[in-house]
């Protein structure tokens, strides 16, 4: 039963982990760079939630929705500002102003809400767990909602970059920029979409992890932005079921090294179980291998 | 293709040769930084000019020098991207400081000790770095990146559990337990989180001024040599450099170990500035801190890493009198300045302005640079 | 063009250097002979992880200044500044050497244990009187004659913690989950079990966390479950220990809590329902629902001035202020001593009989050590509020 639990537990992590993993893996296949700044998306998300239950009175799911136009805009604004004018000038410009942004969210957030943790009232307050096997089986409304939450994500995203014209559009700027460039697509609003649709989920994750694991601080969002960026890389970056799977794989490992073997030792686990795929998978578990051009 | 690959190596070879005057200026810059402004801080210091804020930083940038010029070895001659260069730090300044605590209980000479804890500490950040780099080096960009990211975060959590200390023998003595066997507990140099404690602060801006001199020496000699060059052009062109029959693996290891081997000697100095170390600063942000001084100087700038280094080290410190506002502005300052610096139209405008107002207008018309950044973007163009 | 760009950047840096040189430089006035108000100074985390801390400490302080300085317009007139370390050994050398350059006199401590025993050192050296209002780790004061402490040493917590479950709850199944990478909570967690294994118990489960991962505690919360734990230790701050609280009652589990003093805070966490806290026990020398006068003025007074309930730290501060400058009046200083002369009286004052009372202690007494002698209470909350234990 414990194995179930803990399996339950990890699904559940994984899932926020998926979904943070989402936006990492999006913005780096359309414009190959690691936005170091998506786990503070995720803090800022969780204010904005926070916000509007607490002082506005909003509907907890209403705030949600609210944090996530917020949140979208915020991702566009980012781009549109501090990543667009280093376009084209390398990755590793552009990932040390993705830090700078991510120290700006993070003091502006320290700023206006201050030092002092808020508990974050779950999003799923009030609603009993699940009792299974005569009560030694808990299982939380946070996890059987996240987890379903992670999985209509997937499907929605998978269908939208497969099926719909921005969709597709998406995936030619992904595959080759230029060429998509001379088809005519629009670079620049492709590349905003996907920071729209990455920071939007980004306040979503936000607020599932929120519900399951309260404490909301300035640096909330710094340790899971990098654990969600391991997952993406775990499963191959770029790729959106590879964001799914490596979350997943990444929640599981990390619940079940912290249950069995130690806690104080758990991420160096998480750390060196990605390092053992990529020497055996060196673009993750399913990225695309690099072709070699001469 | 292999034929322009050859000549492209061998012409690079003949214009080093032909134009050895640009490691001559490139040497003679990076230590003129170093020299000069030690005498001119040396002087200030004695004439009362400088408060104890900026007195306190001068060893703390010595070592951040150092390892802006170590990391440039991974980052800007290898071409490949490091996120834990803070883990190699971690490593040279525990391991420096066990060896301190040692020879502390049978020495009283300090340069003796100084010199032989950064050897050690050299000696295992590098073995730790030849360890990680055997697997790491056949991964390829951001990939590798991530590994190093996951090796750093390895390292300090390991540290974390690791507890050593002197028995009653004065024998060393460790475990991954809060408890040692036979040591009592105020006996313990290093205790896990809480770090080494007790550390007798012997850095000076001296010893500061020692290890970037031997950290620059080492990187621009290497850099200039046979291998340093094999190097260099396997960062251009990797298929290129296979073809010709580069180990491309032996190579981009050297560079590796040499560069984690500089990270322990300085983060041991570092380590012996302060009497207490804990491992969480040798976390993910220390990493990054370091890779932006070597962006910030110029991906492959010696002098520019430096230069960066010491500035970005004294800024923080400098907005103080913004009080609340610090790091904002920190976080404003640096998202401001790589936009100027990289963004091509501000560049040019810069440039531009710059062209009229030179002081040094017709002077030294022959002199290239920006060397680094031009052969990055070459690479982007594979 | 590339050429004149690079020119462009060296100039531009050099030009920036000159600046910081400008700023950073100059400072360096020396102390000696001025008789404007006595600087007290503290370094402290105002950003990052551990903001909390370090913004309590920096506003007790300055309350307990602005109060001295109106209710004695002839005495000494004291000044506070407190500055940002980062909870970071490093950035608080640099802190407190900006505090030197600004003229400090007496070094109210820093924050954090870990940046406090780097600044710590410098202090001693420079001959600057330390009283560290929350620094509590041993290496602070230790073989360093001008640094105390107001707060209880992790040692002394440890075994005050264990010595009362010993004697209060001798039935219990004991377990612990503490956090090892704060030196706080492994400090505690050290003597603690020492302390309690030695009266011949062992506790039933120890499961630790790190601040890296300090969200999920359902595998720690299981296994203080599986082993059967009634009663649960929780040396760590009330931040990770609300998430515990929230988790356990999650799945249904209900032992008696048990903290220490960077557990009082839980009640005032904005959004944290105070009903899971029912029945949590913390042994703490301030607690802000008190009903002495001093701590009822005090928590109005901040309350007033900064909006919200003041925590264990910003008591800490606001009693440092209080013993350094009845320490001063007692061994008759003026404004215009100089930091060593500050330093030497208030070495024999502290060391000596001065007993200082306020809102964590009400007769605070130290050793020679550094270490301070107050009484914890044991408290547990009951309707939301702390009551004594009976």
């Amino acid at each position: 039963m414990n194995l179930l639990t803990n399996i339950i537990s990890g699904l559940s992590l994984g899932s926020v982990y998926a979904i943070i993993a989402l936006g990492y893996t999006m913005v780096y296949g359309i414009s190959k760079m690691l936005n170091f700044a998506h786990g503070d998306v995720i803090m800022i998300g969780g204010y904005m939630s926070f916000v509007m239950t607490m002082y506005m009175g909003l509907n907890g799911w209403l705030a949600l929705l609210v944090a996530m136009a917020i949140c979208t805009v915020l991702g566009i604004t980012i781009e549109r500002l501090a990543y667009r004018p280093l376009r084209g000038t390398g990755s590793l410009a552009v990932l040390i102003t993705a830090i700078g942004v991510s120290y700006f969210l993070q003091n502006i957030a320290l700023l206006i809400w201050g030092a002092n943790p808020k508990m974050f009232t779950s999003l799923f307050k009030g609603m009993k767990p699940i009792h299974a096997a005569g009560g030694q089986l808990t299982i939380t409304m946070e996890s059987v909602f996240t987890i379903l939450a992670n999985i209509v994500i997937m499907i929605l995203l998978t269908l939208f970059v497969n099926k719909t014209k921005a969709g597709k559009a998406m995936r030619a700027v992904s595959e080759d920029n230029g060429a998509a460039q001379l088809m005519g697509i629009n670079v620049n609003q492709s590349i905003s979409l996907t920071f729209a649709i990455g920071s939007g989920l980004a306040a979503v994750a936000g607020v599932l992890m929120l519900s399951a694991y309260p404490v909301l601080m300035p640096t909330t969002g710094a340790m899971p932005g990098i654990k969600a960026f391991t997952a993406a890389v775990f499963g191959g970056i770029g790729s959106i079921p590879g964001a799914m799977i490596g979350g997943l794989i990444l929640g599981i490992i990390e619940i079940f090294s912290r249950a069995y073997i130690s806690t104080e030792l758990s991420d160096a686990i998480v750390f060196a179980c990605l390092i053992i795929v990529l020497l055996v998978k060196p673009t993750g578990l399913l990225g695309k291998k690099i072709s070699e051009k001469v | 293709m292999a034929e322009r690959i050859l000549k492209n190596i061998s012409s690079r070879g003949l214009k080093n040769a032909v134009k050895g005057n640009e490691y001559r200026k490139e040497a003679s810059i990076s230590y003129g930084i170093l020299i000069g402004g030690y005498i001119l801080f040396q002087i200030l210091t004695a004439a009362g000019l400088i408060g104890h804020n900026l007195q306190g930083q001068f060893v703390p940038i010595c070592v951040y020098i150092s390892l802006a010029v170590s990391l440039n070895l991974v980052v800007g001659i290898s071409g490949e991207l490091s996120l834990g260069h803070a883990g190699f730090m971690a490593v040279g300044a525990f391991s420096g400081i066990l060896m301190s605590r040692i020879l502390g209980q049978s020495m009283s000479f300090e340069p003796a000790i100084i010199i032989i804890s950064m050897l050690f500490g050299a000696l295992i950040a590098s073995i730790a770095g030849f360890i990680i780099g055997i697997p790491i080096l056949g991964l390829r960009g951001d990939y590798l990146a991530i590994v190093t990211l996951a090796f750093g975060e390895i390292i300090r959590n390991f540290m974390n559990v690791l507890y050593f200390g002197f028995d009653g023998n004065g024998r060393l003595r460790f475990a991954f337990n809060h408890t040692i066997d036979g040591v009592e507990n105020n006996d313990r140099i290093i205790t896990g989180a809480i770090g080494a404690t007790g550390t007798k602060t012997m850095a000076t801006f001296t010893w500061g001024l020692i290890l970037c001199l031997f950290t620059v020496f080492i990187v621009l000699n290497l850099k200039n040599s046979k291998q340093g060059r094999a190097i260099m052009s396997i960062r251009d062109n990797r298929i290129a450099g296979e073809s010709i029959g580069l180990d491309v693996r032996k190579y981009k290891l050297m560079a590796f170990v040499v560069s984690a081997a500089l990270a322990g000697m300085a983060g041991c100095l570092f380590g012996l500035n302060y009497s207490t170390l804990v491992p969480i600063k040798f976390n993910f942000n220390t990493s990054v801190l370091i890779l932006v001084f070597v962006v910030l100087g110029g991906v492959g700038n010696i002098w520019g890493g430096i230069i960066a280094a010491a500035l970005l080290t004294v800024l923080p410190e400098t907005f103080r009198q913004f009080a609340d506002y610090r790091m904002l502005t920190y976080a404003i300052v640096l998202i401001l300045v790589m936009i100027c610096t990289y963004n091509p139209a501000i560049k040019s405008r810069l440039s531009g302005f710059w062209a009229k107002v030179n002081p040094f207008k017709n002077k030294n018309k022959s002199g290239g640079k920006g060397k680094g950044k031009r052969k990055k973007s070459r690479k982007e163009a594979v | 063009m590339k050429k004149n760009w690079t020119k462009f950047v060296v100039v531009a840096l050099s030009c920036m250097m000159a600046f910081m040189l400008a700023a950073c430089g100059g400072g360096g006035s020396s102390d000696a002979g001025e008789a404007g108000p006595v600087l007290l100074g503290n370094t402290g985390p105002l950003t990052g992880p551990a903001a909390i801390y370090g913004n309590a400490v920096k506003n007790g302080g300055q309350l307990a200044v602005d109060e001295i300085n109106a209710a004695n317009p002839d005495g000494i007139q004291l000044a506070w500044q407190a500055e940002d370390d980062e909870a970071d050994g490093e950035k608080a050398v640099n802190a407190y050497n900006k505090l030197m350059d600004d003229g400090m006199k007496v070094f109210i401590g820093s924050t954090t244990s870990g940046s406090c025993v780097a600044a710590s050192e410098k202090a001693f050296e420079d001959r600057v009187f330390e009283l560290t209002p929350s620094a509590s780790q041993v290496a602070v004061t230790e073989g360093k004659d001008n640094v105390f402490q107001l707060c209880f040493s992790d040692p002394n917590q440890g075994v005050a913690a264990a010595d009362w479950v010993v004697a209060n709850m001798a039935d219990a199944k004991v377990g612990v989950i503490y956090n090892n990478a704060s030196d706080y909570s492994a400090g505690i967690f050290d003597k603690f079990k020492a302390e309690y294994e030695a009266s011949g118990k062992q506790l039933v489960a120890v499961e630790a966390f790190s601040d890296d991962a300090n969200t999920d505690f359902q595998a720690q919360i299981n296994a203080m479950k599986n082993a059967g734990a009634d009663f649960v230790f929780l040396p760590i701050y009330y931040t990770p220990a609300s998430n515990i609280l929230i988790q356990a009652d999650k799945i249904g589990y209900a032992p008696t809590f048990f903290g220490v003093d960077g557990m009082d805070g839980i009640l005032t966490l904005e959004g944290f329902d105070t009903k899971l806290a029912e029945g949590v026990m913390l042994l703490t020398p301030f607690i802000a629902t008190a009903e002495d006068e001093a701590t009822q003025n005090f928590v109005a007074a901040y309350k007033e001035a900064y909006g919200e309930e003041p925590n264990q730290f910003a008591a800490d501060a606001y009693d440092c202020v209080y013993a350094v400058y009845g320490a001063m009046n007692a061994a008759g200083l003026d404004a215009s001593a100089s930091h060593e002369e500050i330093c030497e009286a208030l070495i024999a004052q502290f060391a000596g009989d001065y007993v200082a009372s306020g809102v964590t202690g009400a007769e605070m007494e130290w050793n020679e050590a550094g270490e301070v002698n107050k009484t914890p209470n044991a408290m547990v909350i009951e309707n939301g509020v702390y009551v004594p234990v009976q």
